[in-house]
């Protein structure tokens, strides 16, 4: 028996790399020995992609995508199908859970300095998936076609009419039809269970081959393939088979036990996993009292809210200091130039953009700093562990700040509500705007020859 | 890089298969991006409404679909009426030169006729629709200095009982107010120019071109 095994294994070896791969990516992949919590983040990220594609494809046999039976083919799904319901909230409750695992995943590369070289393109894949992520769960909340369903696209998608000139344009290209209506649901549809999904298991194998080129860091923040011992073998590296994937297994069971106890017993989790207005069908003569995206859009919609013309005020002084203080520390003639040309531009467009552009256009850069972090950064040191007070204070206000505009998101924007997102906007930026500087300026601590228990 | 034993023959035929491959690239894509802007059947779809508002009270508004949006009529009241001209500090753009109406309702009361104000009811912000809260003050739930208006709840935008946006919301422009005449003196139709209700076949082509212009939405 052990016999025939062996032999069909090197027969399929002598015709596809099994063994190779194995190896190269798992038996002698050596993996930083002194992982923590936040590295199982992504596998149970992985873990919770399959969970979707699998609970996603089994919902797609009986929801129907047409806005004249979408709504009632979900609440078909819900009562007469049957474990449906199971089906369902499985979904809708992996979709907030792969917010929470992803979110935890950045947390732990902005922590550690993950993103800093040679793993700039692991974390700008990242970034796209995390973008292509944000894309596939905006679309499917289209799709059971409630109410605040149809008015969550229709706010988003009018975003776009902000653009000045191809903006409406743009906006009805994407609804095919002059409002939100069956040829939006039909191509939404089409997106999130075919087109988004398959751009998403590509971009993962790319961040994984990225990954497995440079390898991954730790919470030490040193490269462990610069101390090999002399088999070549980085000297704190440990197979990443049997050691991680024992270990990612143990945090899969845990992870998976969380997500029953929710799904089973708490699926709309007090109207933060499932909105309540949601459970109205659409209604196109109506908006729901209070327009509120699910609890990992709101950030971003805060700072979006936050964008009145009184903001551009702020603005204007941000963009001043900022090209201020650039020119004060840049030595180089022509850099200086350029920084003075660019804030003037800023300023121009300041003037002659209304505030509702500015709202998507902060909105969209509140993402796309993130894509800069790894040329923001200047400190010597990587992780967290030896940096000082200036980044440790910069990063806890940025954190801080973020939980505020995604409570706030979730609030009426009422004067005082905005008042306060308009500050905790200004911060978000700050974090990424002044990085250069105070990681310059930060005093660290001196790195280990190895990594750290 | 040296130009050594370079076949330049060879570059240019490579340069020109791929640049021949862009061109059909570009032709096969275009079908499938030109599938996206609203069909046929989308854009034929969105006839005109006909509401009676024989029975619309002073100070009442009625709410109807007109191309899957909702059209409002409001009969204001004299009191309603006479407001709009003391709102002017509080508003944006109180003449609507730069919001969106036909131009026989580029006036004062953004009307035809003073009492009845026809607006699409789609916030300018980002397409919300906004909540009526006509009776000044706190009997809506509204600030004590409040004069009595339409007030988005998603972004917080108001607008007075012409449409028009109030200072520092995030609503840019004016609500729209679509094409429409009075068939009769008790008869709206929501979708069509008054002068295109004369001129018949001319003015049909003509509404198609303005109907398109006020579903789009505010302008950039
Ligand atoms: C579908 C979503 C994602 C999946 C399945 C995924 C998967 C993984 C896996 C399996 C690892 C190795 C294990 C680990 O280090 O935790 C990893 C590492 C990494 N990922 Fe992701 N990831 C996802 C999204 C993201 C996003 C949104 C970002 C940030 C923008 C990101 C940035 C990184 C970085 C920087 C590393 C290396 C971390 C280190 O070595 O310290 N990933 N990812
Ligand atoms: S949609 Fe009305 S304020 Fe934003």
């Amino acid at each position: 028996m052990q016999k025939l095994l062996e032999q069909s294994l090197d027969w399929v070896d002598a015709r596809y790399p099994v063994k190779k791969v194995w190896d190269e990516h798992l038996a002698k992949y050596y993996a930083p020995k002194n992982f923590n919590f936040l590295y199982y983040f992504g596998s149970l990220a992985l873990v919770i992609l399959v969970i979707q594609i699998v609970s996603g494809i089994f919902l797609t046999m009986h929801y129907k995508p047409d806005a004249n039976m979408a709504f009632a083919s979900v609440e078909y799904i819900m009562r007469d199908v049957e474990w449906g319901w199971l089906i369902r909230y499985m979904h809708s409750t992996g979709a907030s859970f792969f917010f929470i695992v992803v979110y935890m995943h950045m947390y732990r590369g902005l922590i550690y300095g993950s993103y800093r070289g040679p793993r700039e393109l692991l974390w700008i894949v990242g970034m796209v998936i995390f973008v292509t992520l944000m894309a596939e769960a905006f679309m499917g909340y289209l799709l059971p076609w409630g109410n605040m369903s149809y008015w969550g696209a229709q706010v988003i998608i009018s975003l776009f009419g902000a653009i000045p000139f191809i903006g409406d344009w743009l906006a009805e290209f994407i609804r095919g039809d002059f409002v939100i209506a069956d040829a939006t649901l039909n191509r939404f549809f089409a997106l999130h269970v075919a087109a988004l999904p398959l751009v998403l298991v590509g971009l993962v194998f790319a961040h994984l081959v990225a990954l497995h080129k440079v390898g991954s860091n730790n919470p030490d923040g040193i490269e462990i393939k610069q101390n090999k011992g002399p088999d070549g073998i980085p000297v704190d590296g440990i197979p990443f088979h049997p050691y991680y994937t024992v270990k990612d297994i143990m945090a899969t069971v845990f992870f998976l036990i969380l997500f029953a106890a929710v799904m089973f017993f708490v699926p709309e989790l007090g109207g933060w996993f499932l909105e309540h207005d949601n459970f109205m069908p659409a209604n196109v003569l109506q908006t729901p009292p209070e327009i509120v995206p699910l609890w990992y859009f709101t950030p971003y919609y805060s700072i979006l809210r936050a964008t009145t013309t009184d903001m551009i005020y702020v603005l204007y002084g941000v963009t001043v200091a900022m090209a201020i203080l650039t020119v004060i520390s840049v030595k180089d003639i022509r850099a200086k130039g350029a920084t003075v040309v660019v804030a003037a531009v800023v300023l121009v467009a300041l003037n002659i953009l209304q505030p509702k552009l500015w709202g998507v256009i902060l909105m969209g850069s509140s993402l796309m700093v993130f894509f800069g972090l790894p040329w923001l950064d200047r400190s010597p040191v990587k992780s967290i562990r030896y940096r000082g007070w200036m980044f440790k204070t910069a990063l806890t206000i940025f954190i801080v700040s973020f939980f505020v505009l995604g409570f706030l998101g979730t609030q009426p924007a009422t004067g005082l509500n905005t008042r306060i997102a308009m500050v905790g906007t200004v911060l978000y930026f700050l974090f990424f705007l002044l990085m250069p500087w105070y990681t310059t300026f930060d005093k660290t601590k001196p790195l280990p020859e190895r990594v750290t228990e | 890089m040296s130009d050594d034993g370079v076949n330049h023959t060879r570059r240019r035929l490579i340069g020109l298969t791929a640049g021949m491959g862009a061109v059909g690239g570009a032709f096969v894509a275009w079908p499938f991006l030109a599938s996206w802007v609203p069909s046929a059947r989308a854009k034929a779809a969105g006839a005109p409404v006909e509401i009676n508002i024989s029975k619309l009270e002073p100070g009442q508004m009625l709410s109807v679909e007109w191309r899957g949006q909702p059209a409002w009529i409001l009969n204001r009241t004299p009191e309603m009426l006479d407001k709009l001209p003391g709102m002017v500090d509080l508003i944006v753009d109180p003449d609507s030169l730069e919001s969106i109406q036909p131009d026989y309702a580029k006036n004062k009361t953004r009307s035809i006729k003073e009492q009845y104000l026809v607006l699409i009811g789609i916030c300018t912000h980002l397409g919300c629709v906004p909540l009526t809260k006509l009776k000044p003050g706190l009997a809506e739930g509204m600030e004590a200095d409040w004069r009595g208006g339409f007030f988005c709840p998603c972004h917080g935008s108001k607008f007075d009982l012409a449409g028009r946006v109030y200072k520092n919301v995030p609503a840019p422009t004016n609500l729209v107010v679509p094409p429409y005449h009075f068939a009769t003196d008790t008869l709206i139709v929501v979708g069509v120019d008054p002068s295109m209700s004369i001129h018949g076949a001319e003015g049909a082509k003509n509404m198609n071109k303005k109907m398109k212009e006020n579903l789009s939405g505010s302008k950039g």
